[in-house]
């Protein structure tokens, strides 16, 4: 056998094994990095928020209190002070904030290091990802949670953005017996037929209360106050009497324009 | 040298054999139908295996998916009612709990794009978290189920044939029962046997039929799969919880009252009839069209022509129609024991 039949039967054989393996891995940059967390410190207008005990009042007039609050953030990127933009890979930039559970009131990413002036996010989850295939919508994405705690809608194919539940002695009794306000709010477009929108951009200046500065060995801690009262509040006054369940409507559009504007950049901890 | 070429050819053969685990088996996966049109499923995001199809049927058959263990996905889609719940006008599920609408068949679903009576579901891999979360159905959560599988003596197992290991996540299980579901193929009436020109022919009655429903049904019963798989509103007089339809998941007025067109596939064995098994009878479903049709908001155009509600059927076209009708029965598909519990 000549040297020559040898490297064409080589090169036969080697692509069938490739052919076998899954996707290389791209070269790890040599990009510094560090650590920044982004963290969504739930309000009501001039209070913390205290599920179940705490007792407010909307523009409405009506008290109310929450016990379930959540909300899906996606789709990160931050703006450099030297005007270039890092965004966070779209397969790890998907996070739930859950009120009152440990480590679900913030996301930590690794980014470059340098200064960050602005933060863009999107409150829900994008349309792209809602019609993805089962096998990419892992980790927050997976669809099996149940109807209380979960953030998806089976009948419906699509995740729920934002959910914030409560009691207010302005709702009506409900079938369970209780002044009980649902708010459950979702929308990505619709699939094969055009529907509501609910998906918001948020995009925020962090300059004025401070640029977030990675770097090595230290970790930058965006702090955001993320006001509930917004909810109510807004563009629309939404009446917890005329409107105590709030789910795929129509409506839903007046309250997801409210809260849309309820994230403020309070400091950085730099 | 002999050698050296020895070993060079067990080295392609090995690089062959790292790709291909199944050994040759009857199991012949996914066919389409010769006079089936490409199926809507993504096949190649989830290529049906032995392992896979055997893991689904098993799933398909699992009360462990409702809250108590006491409701399968085979509770409500029974095969001998060509995988409908035969008796009942609307589901009956955990707890003697009744749900709003007809359990519809598990037939041919690779060839629909929108699943459910209002076009809810977009993929067939999302399609099983409806029953299993609705409260009036298995009640349960999708976490709960993984977890009552992964103590089950064999599912660990079977996960690890169907997906190259024993993890069981959502993805896995969803599309396990997909699998099972995109093989429940109905393609063997007297029908497709006239169509793909096998030897049967019609009778005169089952002829003069198929001319009726060409001129007739056709335009929403639309063959090979006698669907369209449009949302229309039938005229059917609306019933006391109201039910809007499409106009749920869409909130576009214009689909208030809409349904998805159900196939005729199999007709003898799907009763009742319609979204909500109003019509217990074929014929109850003829009187409907012929004399019933009520004229509310977005009723189909096709519906009422030249201001005549419904379609005019004589007495001896609806024998004729009914004849030909008994020729998308699938006797083959409703008896198949590879769709059967095990």
């Amino acid at each position: 056998m000549t040297i020559h039949k040898i490297i064409i039967i080589v090169l036969f054989v080697a692509p069938l094994f490739t052919s076998c393996s899954k996707d290389a891995q791209p070269p790890s940059s040599t990009e510094e990095r560090s650590s920044l967390s982004i963290e969504f410190d739930n309000i009501v207008g001039g209070q913390n928020l205290q599920l179940n005990t705490g007792s407010y009042t909307n523009a409405a007039g009506e008290t109310f209190s929450v016990d379930r609050l959540q909300y899906f953030v996606s789709n990160i990127s931050l703006n450099k002070t030297d005007g270039t933009v890092y965004t966070v890979p779209q397969d790890s930039s998907y996070f739930l904030v859950k009120e009152g559970e440990e480590d679900a009131d913030h996301v930590t990413l690794s980014v470059p290091t340098g200064e960050y002036s602005s933060l863009s996010f999107v409150l829900g989850v994008d349309s792209l990802r809602s019609t993805m295939d089962i096998a990419k919508r892992t980790g927050a994405l997976d669809p099996s949670g149940g109807m209380d705690d979960g953030m998806y809608w089976g009948w419906n194919s699509g995740y729920i953005f934002f959910k914030m539940e409560g009691l207010s002695p302005e709702a009506p009794v409900d079938p369970t017996g209780k002044h009980k306000f649902r708010y459950h709010i979702g929308g990505f477009g619709g699939y094969s037929a055009p529907t509501i929108n609910n998906i918001k951009t948020v995009t925020l200046n962090l300059t004025p209360g401070g640029v977030a500065k990675v770097r090595q060995g230290r970790n930058s801690n965006i702090h955001l106050m993320v006001d509930v009262l917004k909810v109510f509040n807004g563009s629309t006054t939404v009446s917890l009497a005329a409107n105590p369940q709030v789910m795929f409507s129509d409506y839903s559009v007046n309250i997801a324009n409210n809260y849309a504007t309820m994230f403020r950049h309070d400091h950085t901890e730099n | 040298m002999r050698t050296r070429i020895y070993v060079i050819v067990m080295l392609i053969t090995a690089a062959f054999a790292a790709c291909h685990k199944e050994v040759a088996s009857l199991f012949r996966g996914f066919e389409k139908p010769a006079n089936f049109n490409t199926p809507a499923y993504k096949l190649e995001n989830n290529p049906v295996t032995e392992a896979g199809f055997v893991l689904g049927r098993k799933l398909f058959y699992e009360p462990r998916l409702s809250r108590n263990n006491t409701i399968s996905c085979g509770s409500c889609h029974i095969q001998s009612s060509a995988f409908t719940q035969h008796g009942h006008d609307v589901s009956h599920g955990i707890d003697d709990r009744l749900g709003s609408r007809n359990s519809p068949p598990i037939m041919n679903l690779a060839w629909s794009p929108l699943l459910m009576w209002d076009g809810g579901v977009f993929d067939l891999d999302l399609q099983p978290i409806v029953p299993i979360t609705n409260h009036v159905e298995m009640d349960e959560t999708v976490e709960n189920v993984i977890s009552k599988l992964q103590q089950h003596p064999d599912y660990p197992g079977m996960f690890r044939q169907a997906f190259g290991s024993p993890e069981i996540t959502t993805a896995r299980l969803l599309k396990a029962l997909s699998q099972f579901m995109v093989m429940c193929i109905s393609s063997n009436s007297k029908y497709d046997s006239v169509v793909r020109g096998q030897g049967t022919v019609f009778t005169s009655d089952e002829q003069a039929g198929y001319e009726i429903f060409k001129t007739k049904c056709s335009a929403c019963h639309a063959e090979p799969l006698f669907t369209d798989n449009s949302f229309r509103n039938n005229g059917l007089s609306i019933a006391n919880n109201n039910d809007e339809g499409r106009y749920t998941v869409t909130l576009n007025a214009a689909d208030r009252y809409r349904f998805k067109v159900p196939s005729l596939r199999n007709l003898a064995y799907t009763a009742p009839y319609m979204h909500d098994g109003r019509f217990y009878t074929l014929d109850a479903v003829f009187d409907h069209y012929s004399r019933q049709v009520k004229n509310t908001p977005n009723l189909d155009a096709l519906l009422q022509r030249n201001g005549v509600l419904g379609i005019t059927l004589t007495t001896a076209e609806r024998v004729q129609l009914l004849a030909f009708l008994q020729t998308l029965n699938d006797r083959q598909f409703i008896t198949d024991p590879r769709f059967s519990e095990q």
